[in-house]
């Protein structure tokens, strides 16, 4: 394709909607579909965007660029030039793109091009090469073996690592469709979601405070007196709401607005509070912008409970709390500062942050403004404290900091909120008994007869990575042997095989579903093809809960189907193996999956909780008006789409929700409870790794990236920017290792080993690295402890390691090594 | 001291990392293009056009012009050492078009960094590595400027550009 032109859209171009494919930020895109052999011309009549291409167009006209567009082929020979382009009028983006959504038209199915790897058929491992297969005998296969372990050792030998979120890979229709297989069907309890190792929420304790985690709008944060980021990157990991929601406040470009919003109270610009071990490219960015209006509290790794601990206490001390609504909304506030209780002193020694950089933080944050009114702060949060020293701990900690200070339930510029990685799109049936496995070290000590991983790539995502990656190779060869064994076998006779490598020999079956091979492919015995946005209608909701539909406008390669319709066809291949032989009462379980479309399983999960007798319990992030949602309603409403919870349908028209909270919190009193949350240190196995190693190893996404690279690593341009995992390192650590940029070093502790490509950076401190989280190169989490908190969600920032030089890498030559900050 | 023998394992951790796994031949498929080329053909008539003498150049000073037309903002670094896309002499001299990719910000020439950086959504183009975005929204590199050098007359000259300018369907309009 040229490089120096692109082919526009006639007007009479197909348009549809779609949200972007990756972060949580969620923002609208049209995607534009046309034959071929057509083009439309330059003047704004003659093209569907409307514009004169005819001379130069004006900065932030619109964006399209090479990596927009693709030519695609639909399943009757078809081929259709695609343009995917950022909505002006969505109010997320406001016209803008990131550099990862710029590229979703790249990553759309087009043979010859770099999504050729795309599976497009089933796939059979037949002990030493792979077969591609059809529907039918993968699905015998997957659910003869899956029906002889069930029958034979019950459903908690069914382990699935399994996706949860919205976007690409999830989707309310696919949670659904798996979670209904997984949960009713099935019945397994062995269920781990694709970035932790249990099933379990990463927001226990501030839902068990009574505030979920999503509980403002993106608006809110432009009108904010101060914004708290804590161990978030948004410039990097959730781009426009930063660009088009937070700047602007920094840049005291919406002082109208809050004046209007809050009629008589003191506004002016607003003021950003970083909390982070790193100095990260958001924050050379707000510093480049407005360096009077940003403290970056750049606290020891680990501390944050200790942070928020002294800063609860300080403000109790200073008397900057809403007494009247901690008496009126609240529970719990006396024993919680108790508990809590640290000196500004104690904060500053366990922090390392100086007690005058932390009192101003707190001034900016929570001292009232002229008039006493008190300060609309936004505390946004992500993986710095998901992923932190104790997840569960520092959540307690920082709610109770908001609630005292009146930052949650209803107050416009305010709210305590995740930041978020993937959208959301969670609809799934209770989980079966409530555990909290750890499944990573059920695999390692042996459990487990089948493992399907869908729609996740755990090699490079999970956390103590090597022990996993080990033994799941090691038991899936045993099986492999056995397959390679069995010479001239039918399909029946292959599942008695598979069944007796992994009932007697400790073998695994393993079967990966997803768009790619990936790192999975390693392992796996079968493999069943998926799709993505824009191949399948799909629902997600946002950051802000901002629900839209993404509409199908191609077909998937081959015979790719979305993960609903694949768990439909697994649920009905295993009713009519019962049926067959006469087993009623089991045929029942794999009952109500009779879905032709991705809508049909919509419709049945997201739009009948609080339905009355559907067969169970659903938990759904549309609570219980989803029902208010149909695929024509959220068709209508575009780009826009609508904040959940639905209020109501107006004039076809669906109302939904800004912000949570206004009357009573979600609890069963409807009190924000708070939680005593004492500072207590590390976990056992994380300490050994600190006093015997020199480097903490902090790692995390990078902005061009998306998490594991699944279609980035077959980008040329993304594998010649980033070929291996960056890892971000001091440059007087570096000249004491003899390390230059480029050069690969090795990372090693008690867990494992691990290779970077090293990337000098002045602001890294001493004695600190940062290596890009879950590449195709360069896997962080095989120095990643096993350390979990009290619900089994990883403590993923914090582990140390040695590092050495191993070579001097060719990278040099091809990557830059310049700052990623950005200064004036 | 430092060490630098690699081990077999370490060799295939590195040479392909995990994705290696990911290439295992499948029978009954067609041969997928795993590294199908970029977008990266060049294929509208451009008119050359003289940008500068070459010993007028200083190193590290960016030298304006338009190309390939009076709407297009391009500059001209003699970077003082081989640099990809380089050309003159010393195969140093590269140019590109200022207008960032992602929204059309006209980019600013750090001397320092030897970057372009662009004040609305900073985005970092390293001039020294053919426009390569070091951080940044933008979805493709600086589009560089295809520059030949003419020994007699010592003048660079731009003959084509290599990468979409933004606000265009087409390089020449």
């Amino acid at each position: 394709m040229a490089n120096d032109r692109i082919v526009l859209p006639p007007v009479n171009a197909q348009k549809t909607n779609m949200t972007c494919h990756f972060c949580i930020v969620g923002c609208g895109y049209h995607v534009y579909k046309w034959p071929e052999a057509q083009e439309g011309g330059k003047a704004p009549h003659q093209n569907a965007l409307g514009l004169d291409f005819r001379k130069q167009l004006p900065p932030f006209s619109t964006i399209v660029s090479t990596t927009q567009q693709n030519v695609v082929t639909d399943h009757d020979g078809s081929r259709h030039n695609i343009l995917i382009v950022p909505d002006k009028e969505c109010v997320v983006n406001q016209g803008g793109g990131s550099v990862r959504g710029l590229h979703m038209a790249s990553y759309m199915h087009a043979d010859g091009s770099m999504t050729g790897e795309r599976m497009k058929h089933p796939r059979l491992h037949t002990g030493d090469q792979w077969l591609e297969t059809d529907w039918d005998q993968a699905l015998a296969l997957y659910a003869g073996v899956t029906k002889k372990v069930l029958d034979a050792k019950g459903p908690r030998e069914l382990c699935f690592d399994s996706a949860d979120h919205g976007g690409a890979g999830g989707g309310f229709e696919n949670t659904w469709g798996a979670g209904k297989l997984m949960f009713t069907a099935l019945q397994t309890p062995l269920v781990r979601i694709h970035n932790r190792p249990s099933y379990n929420s990463e927001c226990h304790a501030t839902r068990e405070m009574g505030i979920m985690e999503l509980n403002n709008s993106y608006e809110d944060a432009e009108v904010a007196d101060c914004i708290m980021a804590i161990g978030c990157n948004p410039y990097e990991t959730q781009t426009n709401y930063f660009l088009v929601h937070w700047l602007p406040n920094i840049q005291g470009i919406t002082v109208d607005k809050k004046k209007e919003w809050f009629p008589g109270e003191e506004v002016g610009d607003g003021k950003v509070i970083f909390v982070d071990p790193r100095k990260t490219a958001s924050i050379a960015i707000a510093e480049a912008t407005a360096p009077d209006r940003v403290i970056h509290l750049d606290l020891l790794p680990g501390t944050d409970v200790a942070l928020f601990n002294g800063l609860f206490t300080y403000v109790i001390e200073q008397g900057w709390i809403d007494r009247d609504f901690i008496a009126k909304r609240t529970k719990g506030f006396e024993e919680a500062a108790k508990a809590n209780s640290m000196s500004l002193d104690e904060c500053s020694q366990v922090t390392g942050i100086p007690v005058a950089k932390l009192r101003q933080a707190a001034e900016w944050a929570y001292k009232p403004k002229a008039g006493g009114k008190l300060k609309r702060t936004m505390h946004g949060y992500e993986k710095g404290i998901i992923w932190g020293n104790d997840n569960y701990a520092i959540q307690s900690s920082l709610l109770d900091l908001a609630i005292a200070t009146h930052n949650v339930g209803g107050r416009r510029g305010t709210g305590c909120v995740r930041m978020g990685g993937h959208q959301e799109g969670y609809a799934r049936p209770p989980h079966p008994t409530g555990e909290k496995l750890y499944n990573d070290q059920e695999i390692i000590n042996g459990k487990a007869m089948m493992y399907t991983a869908w729609a996740v790539n755990p090699f490079q995502s999970t956390l103590n990575a090597e022990a996993f990656r080990e033994t799941v190779q090691r038991r899936a060869e045993i099986v492999k042997q056995a397959m390679r064994g069995a010479r001239g076998a039918t399909t029946a006779e292959m599942i008695d095989v598979i069944f007796d490598a992994i009932s007697t020999k400790g073998g695994l079956f393993v079967t990966h579903i997803n768009l790619y091979p990936t790192a999975m492919a390693e392992v796996a015995h079968l493999m069943m093809p998926a799709v993505h946005p824009g191949e399948m209608n799909l629902t997600s909701m946002s950051g802000e809960r901002r629900m839209r539909l993404s509409e199908r406008f191609m077909d998937p390669p081959g015979s790719a189907k979305p993960d609903c319709l694949i768990s439909a066809d697994i649920a009905n291949a295993l009713k009519a193996l019962y049926l067959k032989e006469g087993n009623a009462k089991m045929a029942d379980r794999f009952k109500g999956f009779e879905w032709k479309t991705e809508e049909d399983a919509f419709n049945d999960g997201f739009r009948l909780m609080g339905a009355k007798d559907v067969g169970g319990e659903i938990h759904s992030q549309g609570g219980d008006t989803g029902h208010l949602a149909t695929y024509a309603l959220l068709k209508a409403a575009g780009n826009n789409g609508v904040q959940l919870p639905i209020k109501e349908v107006k004039n076809g028209k669906l109302i939904g929700t800004e912000m949570l909270y206004t009357d009573k919190f979600g609890t069963d009193d409807g009190l924000a409870h708070f939680k005593a949350s004492p500072w207590k240190g590390f976990f056992k196995a994380v300490e050994g790794q600190r006093a015997k190693y020199r480097f903490w190893v902090n790692n995390g996404r990078i902005n061009e990236i998306w998490q594991t690279g699944y279609h980035d690593q077959y980008n040329p341009t993304m594998k010649e920017r980033w070929p291996m995992a960056p890892l971000e390192i001091n440059p007087d650590d570096a000249k004491e290792l003899g390390v230059s940029n480029g050069d690969i070093v090795e990372l090693f502790n008690d867990y494992g080993a691990t290779y970077a490509m090293a990337y000098l950076t002045p602001e890294a401190k001493r004695n600190q690295v940062f290596m890009q989280f879950g590449h195709f190169n360069g896997v962080v989490g095989d120095v990643v402890t096993e350390a979990v908190d009290r619900n089994v969600l990883p403590d993923y920032k914090h582990t140390w390691a040695n590092l050495r030089k191993v070579t001097r890498g060719e990278y040099k030559a091809t990557v830059s090594f310049k700052s990623r900050h950005y200064k004036a | 001291m430092t060490q630098t023998t690699v081990s077999r394992r370490d060799f295939f951790k590195m040479g392909g990392g995990l994705a290696a796994g990911a290439g295992v031949a499948v029978t009954g498929l067609a041969p997928a293009s795993a590294e199908a080329a970029p977008n990266t053909a060049v294929t509208l008539p451009y008119k050359p056009k003289t940008v500068a003498r070459v010993k007028t150049m200083k190193v590290n000073q960016p030298v304006p012009f338009n190309y390939p037309d009076a709407a297009s903002p391009c500059s001209a670094v003699k970077m003082g050492a081989p640099v990809p896309g380089g050309v003159g002499p010393d195969g140093d001299i590269v140019a590109f078009s200022v207008l960032c990719t992602h929204q059309g910000c006209p980019t600013v020439y750090d001397t320092t960094d030897r970057c372009f950086k662009c004040p609305c959504h900073y985005s970092i183009f390293d001039a020294e590595k053919g426009g390569q975005m070091v951080c940044g929204q933008a979805p493709s590199k600086l589009p560089q400027i295809v520059l030949e050098y003419d020994a007699k007359t010592d003048m660079i000259a731009a003959v084509a550009v290599n990468g979409l300018i933004y606000g265009r369907q087409a390089n020449v309009l």
